[in-house]
């Protein structure tokens, strides 16, 4: 299912150019508009240079169910500064005047997008600069509300395979998704524990018997000690409520982006030292 | 829009997808998608196993106190002088609503499927108060979540739940009611999947929630059916109930879908009324939309964030609605219409005055419905309201209303 434009699209290129340099790609979460536009646009824009290879950029709703708290208040606190699904393209649209090569990817939940209609969303989406999206809440039965348009509009649909995702769901999940494959490495929330490396280690395993997209590891990952764990074996590793918790941390907003920076080039250091066993 | 064929029976839904027409469907994260799976295959295995219907009828009858009556509200008929109208006293179920039929269902399944640990979302608390029971019936570990506004006005349920040994966890997330409580239920769910049973309290969420809700509820309207017959020796001319999530309503309407002849009413909650931002009205004012595993009616802004609900009465706060009556709403098949704070806080004193019953404020709200309606209508319509829960949790908020209009004593009371 993935167009020519995908396949060739930023995210693969990022994810070869990470595999030839023989580590794992560093995917960092932050949410749009928090604590507000500004602030979090400096952010954004700094990632990139601090060692992001990869930038997601959630969308706030008002019930995200399957966030723990650093998120919930993330986004909370992004809703009521103003933020919009326009403001957030909008970043992505800043971001791209000045970095054309960093991957994109837009994360969040199916009703603000269900509401400003999918194909509008895909074309703003699109134009914007922006290379994928993660909705939450449209699992493989639900392919034909977003995934199979996005793939359409030359937009990476990136899915969620978790410890529940069985070996009789694993080839659906893997049938349409591109871009990358994010394992959820913990049953849970965002922001829950840290993830047992030797059992994630036997699940990316299984995945790879039937699909060499990348696999990048999320859920519970918060210090550069436990990046470098799962990024010896991983194609990439997503850190978000630790880089909420930075931005929340400061005592002035740009204070916050400072240690938001900080965290990445540290988490960035310890994926450069860890190198990476390809496990193909 | 989905199309249906008068000629076919509106009983079916939903389809293999959990669609009742465009509505209904399983938007959950991957996480939940096999227990999703699972849940429904089990349930699937129990509807047909006779020994697990023979179950709950044993325990529907013995341990609920089922059939619920169906009672002659010869005053109020008087009074209002129009439709003869008869109240389905789920308010004398054990617990005091209809919550118990579906916790006990599900509670059923739950052990079927080896299952501990239940958890539940609750508003006006009654839903947890009847999880709590049959947790503690059955010996389980029973977690109840809660909004922290819907814990202050509904003290006594809170109360109740904890003597009955469950941890009642409040939420204070969002404006802390019902919404929020069910975000969290789900957060709990998706941390515990091994082990942890969702027993969630209407027909709404992911498929198959809505159905399986319904199919626990309907003995409801499939009591009325008999009763009604016995009585009148004939079909009600209308059936009247109050809508939150709508457990109640379709537990009542859904045996009689297929017979056209019966109005179907459904009483969403006004608030302080549908031209403010105040209601809980998710068909009257509100747009299709994705939340808590369905599509549905929502309240929303047009950048698709949930609004918040209001209504006096905490059951019926909530931004959403059942996927199948957003359905029965969009073919025309039952008809949707909203009272007021007000106008419920009106038919709960006349029911206490006319019939000496006190009701839940939800049902206050079918209530309102037929007060504005039974006077128009000839004295041989009949008119079936459910009754869905008695009103002794609301005492607080009630009394607090009321107190000066009709001179109550508040001297001593739960204020």
């Amino acid at each position: 299912m993935t167009s020519p434009a995908t396949s060739q699209g930023r995210l693969a290129q990022r994810f070869a150019a990470t595999r030839q340099q023989g580590r794992a790609a560093l995917v960092t979460y932050i949410a749009a508009g928090d604590p507000d536009y500004a602030t979090s646009l400096a952010t954004l824009k700094g990632l990139g240079e601090a060692g992001a290879d990869v930038i997601e950029l959630g969308m706030p709703f008002t019930d995200p169910m399957a966030d723990g708290p650093a998120i919930q208040h993330a986004t909370r606190r992004a809703l009521e500064g103003g933020q919009t699904m326009d403001r957030t393209l909008e970043m992505v649209r800043e971001l791209r005047r000045v970095d054309t090569l960093t991957p994109v990817v837009l994360m969040g939940y199916y009703n603000p997008i269900y509401a400003r209609g999918v194909e509008r969303f895909l074309d703003q989406a699109k134009a914007a600069g922006v290379d994928g999206l993660i909705v939450v809440d449209l699992p493989p039965e639900h392919d034909d509300e977003l995934c199979l348009p996005a793939a359409k509009a030359g937009l990476n649909f990136i899915r969620l395979a978790t410890p529940t995702t069985d070996a009789e769901r694993l080839p659906s999940v893997l049938a349409n998704t591109s871009g990358f494959l994010y394992y959820v490495s913990s049953n849970g929330v965002t922001g829950g524990a840290a993830p047992s490396a030797e059992r994630v280690k036997q699940e990316l395993d299984r995945i790879r018997a039937h699909s060499d997209i990348p696999v990048a590891v999320g859920f519970g990952i918060r210090t550069a000690a436990q990046a470098k764990e799962i990024g010896a074996f991983a194609d990439g590793v997503v850190v978000g409520s630790a880089l909420i918790d930075a931005q929340a941390s400061g005592e002035t907003p740009q204070a916050g982006t400072q240690a938001v920076l900080e965290l990445t080039r540290e988490l960035a250091n310890a994926l450069a030292q860890a190198g990476h066993a390809p496990s193909r | 829009m989905s199309q249906h064929d008068t000629t076919q029976s509106l009983r079916q839904g939903p389809d293999s997808r959990g669609f009742f027409g465009d509505f209904g469907g399983r938007f959950v994260a991957e996480t939940l998608m096999p227990l999703i799976l699972d849940l429904q295959r089990e349930y699937e295995a129990a509807r047909k196993d006779p020994l697990f219907a023979d179950e709950l009828a044993r325990l529907s009858a013995d341990y609920v106190g089922r059939k619920s009556p169906l009672y002659f509200a010869e005053r109020l008929t008087e009074h209002l002088g129009g439709a003869r109208i008869y109240l389905k006293r789920e308010d004398l179920m054990h617990t005091g609503a209809h919550k118990i039929n579906n916790a006990l269902g599900q509670i059923l399944l739950a052990r079927r499927m080896g299952k501990r640990r239940i958890i539940a979302e609750t508003g006006a608390g009654m839903h947890g108060v009847a999880t709590a029971t049959v947790a503690a019936r059955f010996g389980m570990e029973c977690i109840i979540y809660m909004g922290s506004t819907d814990i202050h006005r509904q003290q006594p349920n809170v109360q109740r739940m904890q003597l009955l040994g469950a941890k009642v966890i409040p939420v204070t997330a969002g404006d802390g009611t019902l919404k929020d409580a069910m975000n969290e239920a789900l957060r709990d769910w998706v941390t515990h999947v091994d082990t942890t049973f969702y027993i969630i309290g209407t027909v709404a969420g992911p498929h198959p929630y809505p159905a399986m809700v319904r199919d626990f509820q309907s003995v409801i309207g499939q009591e009325v059916r008999e009763q009604l017959f016995d009585k009148e020796q004939r079909l009600p001319d209308s059936l009247v109930a109050c809508i939150g999530g709508g457990s109640n309503a379709m537990g009542l309407f859904h045996p009689f879908l297929d017979d056209p002849d019966v109005a179907l009413i459904g009483v969403e909650a006004a608030g302080e009324g549908l031209d403010t931002p105040r209601h809980a009205a998710s068909l009257k004012g509100g747009r299709s939309g994705v939340l808590h595993g369905n599509r549905t009616f929502l309240l929303q802004d047009a950048e698709g964030q949930i609004s918040d609900a209001h209504s006096i009465s905490a059951g019926l706060d909530y931004p959403g609605i059942g996927p199948e009556h957003a359905w029965l709403h969009a073919i025309e098949r039952a008809e949707y219409v909203a009272a007021s704070d007000r106008e419920a806080l009106d038919a709960f004193t006349l029911l206490c005055r006319k019939e000496g019953i006190i009701p839940a404020l939800e049902s206050s709200h079918a209530l309102a419905e037929v007060i504005k309606r039974a006077p128009g209508l000839p004295q041989d319509h009949l008119m079936v309201v459910n009754l869905s829960g008695r009103g002794d949790k609301d005492m607080t908020t009630a009394t607090q209303c009321l107190a000066e209009e009709l001179g109550l004593d508040t001297a001593n009371g739960p204020v």
